[in-house]
């Protein structure tokens, strides 16, 4: 009996011991989370007006005269594919992946990597990589943002591949967080399909033309999608991560109860195991 | 005058909202300036001094740099890497950066790439310093 009770001690001391790391791990990634949903709400409404205007452009544009406004004939498709540089996140890299691979079945693609994990992935799976260089999601800058969209921008120009996009996990609430995909280049992947098309009347004026405007703005637009893309990633991070330990806490709390009631009943057992003897002894005097 | 919507947006956050008179900026071929009722229009902005008149008449001067200025349907929407009103531009930071700028030109023997990054640094100081006096 005592043997038992010594086991379940020891139980209960290494579930505590968990329990005070994922307790610190839940803190950590609330503290850092409020500072991500800042940023993440900062940048999210130019993230999306960013993304709508190019979308109007997309669907009013009649000029295709620049290699990133029209259909490519390359069918290659590059996705930048964000996800997070630790695990202990719930299913937060999980599902982004599981998200891509429905995405890409059956298609020829290659991807550039942000993040740990994502690095991680492409290799384990041998996937082609536009580079490795940004393998820790908590440092990219909107300077690095920037470096990214120009080689992606010298990649398309070359014909590497013929279609970007984003695949990052938008942030929905606290608890709630999706992985995504978006289509960013070229524009007329952009175009919404409505049921009838409408017959263009409203043309856009460039200035001083389409080609050199687009070229100007692109890279630019890239930049500021994936700083998006990132910064909402980051915080949905962050946000699976807390609730995720939170999980974790409160499980290690039940089961210390549980343990407790075991070591309880194992010394009661053992006590009154003790009596008897003690009765049976001296009735036998 | 006719006021028209316009938002001013940047990855730090959107600054401003609201309608304006008129808006100047410079883009990649020069100044430019946009009123009430201009037709669609999509240009991509160089670096430069820009300002704001708002509905009230008062005038808002900013520094401007890279980004894109489109009009769709009416209403302006102005996507800037960096736009900082004159009352947020740190002076002593910028004329740092202008020096620093300035004299790693001077010392000679940098890369293109390098070249290209501290000419575009200098640029931008002396952009903010131009607003700011």
């Amino acid at each position: 009996m005592a043997a038992n009770m010594k086991a379940v001690k020891l139980r209960i001391k290494s579930v505590q011991s968990t329990m005070q790391i994922t307790k610190a791990m839940e803190l950590v990634a609330s503290s850092k989370l409020r500072r991500a949903k800042e940023r993440a709400d900062a940048c999210r409404p130019y993230f999306q007006t960013l993304h709508r205007t190019l979308q109007e452009i997309a669907n009013g544009n009649t000029d295709f005269s620049s290699v990133y406004a029209k259909q490519s004939s390359e069918n290659k498709c590059c996705y930048v594919m964000i996800a997070g540089d630790r695990g202990l996140a719930g299913g937060y890299n999980a599902n982004l992946f599981k998200r891509l691979e429905a995405e890409v079945q059956g298609k020829d693609f290659m991807v550039l990597p942000i993040g740990k994990k994502a690095v991680e992935y492409a290799r384990r799976r041998g996937i082609e990589c536009l580079t490795e260089e940004f393998a820790e999601i908590a440092d990219v800058s909107v300077a690095d943002c920037f470096e990214m969209a120009n080689l992606l921008c010298r990649a398309y120009r070359e014909g590497r591949f013929g279609h970007v996009d984003l695949c990052y996990t938008r942030f929905l609430s606290m608890l709630s967080q999706q992985a995504d995909v978006l289509a960013a280049l070229p524009l007329a992947d952009l175009v919404v399909k409505e049921e009838e098309k409408k017959p263009i009347r409203d043309l856009i004026l460039y200035e001083p033309n389409a080609s050199e405007v687009f070229d100007a703005i692109v890279p630019e637009y890239l930049a500021g999608l994936i700083y998006g893309g990132v910064c909402e990633s980051v915080a949905s991070e962050l946000a699976a991560r807390r609730t995720a330990m939170e999980a974790a806490t409160s499980n290690a709390e039940e089961m210390i109860d549980r343990l407790n009631l075991h070591y309880n009943r194992a010394r009661q057992a053992s006590i009154t195991q003790e009596i008897t003897e003690i009765v049976g002894g001296a009735e036998g005097i | 005058m006719r006021t028209f919507p316009i938002s001013i947006g940047t990855p730090d956050g959107l600054l401003f909202q609201g309608d304006a008179e008129r808006i100047v900026c410079r883009s990649i071929t020069g100044d430019l300036a946009i009123l009430a009722g201009h037709c669609n229009f999509c240009t991509a902005l160089g670096m430069g001094e820009a300002h704001l008149v708002l509905e009230d008449g008062t005038r808002r001067e900013a520094a401007c740099i890279g980004g894109m200025l489109t009009m769709m349907d009416g209403s302006c929407r102005l996507l800037a890497t960096t736009w900082e009103w004159k009352e947020d531009i740190d002076a002593e930071r910028a004329s740092r950066a202008k020096e620093r700028a300035s004299a790693k030109l001077a010392q000679g023997g940098l890369t293109d790439q390098e070249y290209k990054l501290v000419q575009a640094k200098l640029q931008r100081a002396l952009v903010r310093l131009s607003v700011k006096e």
